[in-house]
């Protein structure tokens, strides 16, 4: 049995069947996070880089520990301070890192399509860890598989994905990910964040947040992706906060509980108020813990795809 | 020349494995006594299916209806993670009690090369220091260790050459108890 991919590249390639792989091998991964001694000898034979074009400190330290938690030996590259100003290639920087003797690479890039781009030229394995405003596939996993552990199977729930859907790499594997599992969609936000014909994807569309929330069992919360919008796309962030965020009235107004779920870092006071962020609604650390579980898992699962040495 | 079916041999069949069960469970109970500060481990996926019986039957030798009682998937202990192109997928580790300083009884069904049980050990450290460790198999298949493992309790000796292959059905998952040698 293993995945019927060799890299980890989106959630768009995967099939249903390799989702509950992951999510079987991750359940195995988070006991053994609960165990004193939190790591086993699995991978002590393999060599991973991450390799970070764009910053990123929850994503990385995510991987590293899930990486040292198998027992693999761990490289970290990060754009800033490298040859990568000097001018070198995304080719040549990582092919220079692979003549090293590395196994596997975690890649994160701010150019969507860039791990393909990659898989096409080299030979070890890659996950991506985001690219561009394309996928971030082991996000929407470890979204997947907190709101199961919380609601069982997600075939026909509703999972509602609230904020800048455009520029989010989130939402879209999210919506991969859930479609695939059977549940329903709807997105909410500013027009102008929604993509247009998004609802061939399979997903609804409501621009009214209080209506999305009467809706759902779950709701996924995006940060205002500041720092890929070129253009202004809403008028002022207290606007944003006060037509679309969430705050705990509006919570407490709901029929039922629901949960709240946000990728990290949030913008307190802007799509989530402090009193729902720490709410006992919310599962956002339960998220970061089970991070490490699926990246291990994914790592573990594509690691048996590596060309054996040659004698 | 037609390809014959393989040549099957039982080794042990229903009424031979189940009095098998009943004497390892005694010998056990035998040196356990109370099974106080003594756990038993069975080992994940087919191990399971032995210490399960084992388990029960020492509850009723003793009397007693607790047991600490264990399952352990060795899975990510293996010395062969990457040697084929198939990864193994784990099933479940379940022990929920203390190991720490206790006597630890790993039960296995068939001990071939002891790979697996060198796994099982460098698995149970990670929990914590045993005051000892038995192993106790149904089936012994004795000269073809590649690392110096030997059991404490043992169902059958079998001598086998590395093209055979011993399978035990249980009643639970294929509804009927026996042990065959297959060619």
């Amino acid at each position: 049995m293993s995945l019927s991919v060799k890299h980890l590249l989106g959630i768009k390639e995967l099939q249903a069947e390799d989702i509950h792989t992951i999510f079987r091998t991750a359940e195995n991964f988070k006991q053994v996070l609960q165990r004193p001694i939190k790591r086993v000898p699995a991978l002590r034979d393999t060599t991973i880089a991450n390799v970070f074009f764009e910053n990123s400190t929850r994503t990385r330290l995510s991987f590293e520990l899930a990486e040292k938690r198998l027992s693999a030996d761990v490289v970290n590259f990060s754009a800033s301070g490298s040859s990568v100003s000097k001018g070198e290639t995304l080719i040549d920087t990582v092919n220079n890192i692979l003549a090293m003797k590395v196994d596997m690479v975690v890649m994160r890039h701010s150019a969507s399509g860039a791990p393909w781009f990659l898989a096409n030229h080299i030979d070890a394995s890659i996950i991506n860890a985001g690219d561009g405003i394309n996928e971030h596939p082991t996000q929407a996993l470890l979204d997947a598989f907190s709101m199961r552990e919380k609601l069982g199977d997600l075939k026909g729930k509703r999972i509602t994905i609230i904020g800048d859907i455009m520029h989010s790499r989130v939402a879209l594997s999210n919506i991969y990910c859930l479609t695939k599992l059977g549940a329903e969609i709807t997105l909410a936000g500013p027009p102008t964040l929604i993509p247009k014909y998004i609802e061939d994807l399979g997903v609804r569309v409501e621009y009214n947040v209080k209506k999305a929330l009467e809706w759902c069992d779950v709701a996924n919360v995006l940060r205002i992706q500041l720092e890929r919008q070129h253009k202004p796309l809403f008028s002022t962030l207290r606007e944003y906060a006060l037509y679309y965020g969430i705050n705990k009235d509006m919570l407490d107004s709901l029929q039922k509980d629901i949960i709240i779920m946000h990728p990290g870092p949030i913008n307190r006071g802007v799509e989530l108020n402090s009193d729902v962020a720490d709410s006992k609604q919310s599962i956002i650390l339960d998220q970061v813990e089970n991070g490490v579980a699926i990246r291990m898992a994914v790592i573990y699962l594509l690691s048996g795809k590596r060309e054996l040495e040659q004698d | 020349m037609l390809k014959s079916t393989s040549a099957l041999k039982t080794l042990l069949d229903h009424k031979q494995l189940n009095i098998t069960l009943q004497r390892l469970a005694h010998q056990l109970v035998e040196n356990h006594l109370h099974f106080k500060d003594t756990v038993i481990i069975g080992i994940q996926p087919r191990g399971v299916w032995l210490s399960d019986r084992i388990a029960e039957i020492v509850k009723d030798i003793t009397g007693q209806s607790q047991l600490h009682y264990g399952k352990l998937d060795i899975t990510f202990y293996r010395d062969d993670v990457h040697q084929s192109s198939e990864i193994h997928i784990p099933k479940q580790t379940d022990i929920s009690f203390s190991i720490e300083n206790r006597n630890v009884i790993l039960i296995d069904d068939v001990l071939h090369t002891g790979r697996t049980i060198r796994s099982a050990m460098d698995a149970l450290i990670d929990f914590g220091r045993p005051k000892n460790v038995e192993l106790m198999v149904l089936i012994d298949r004795r000269f073809s260790r590649e690392l110096p493992i030997q059991p404490d309790y043992v169902g059958r000796t079998v001598d086998t050459i590395i093209t055979q292959k011993v399978k035990v059905y249980w009643q639970e998952k294929d509804q009927k108890d026996e042990v065959v040698l297959i060619d």
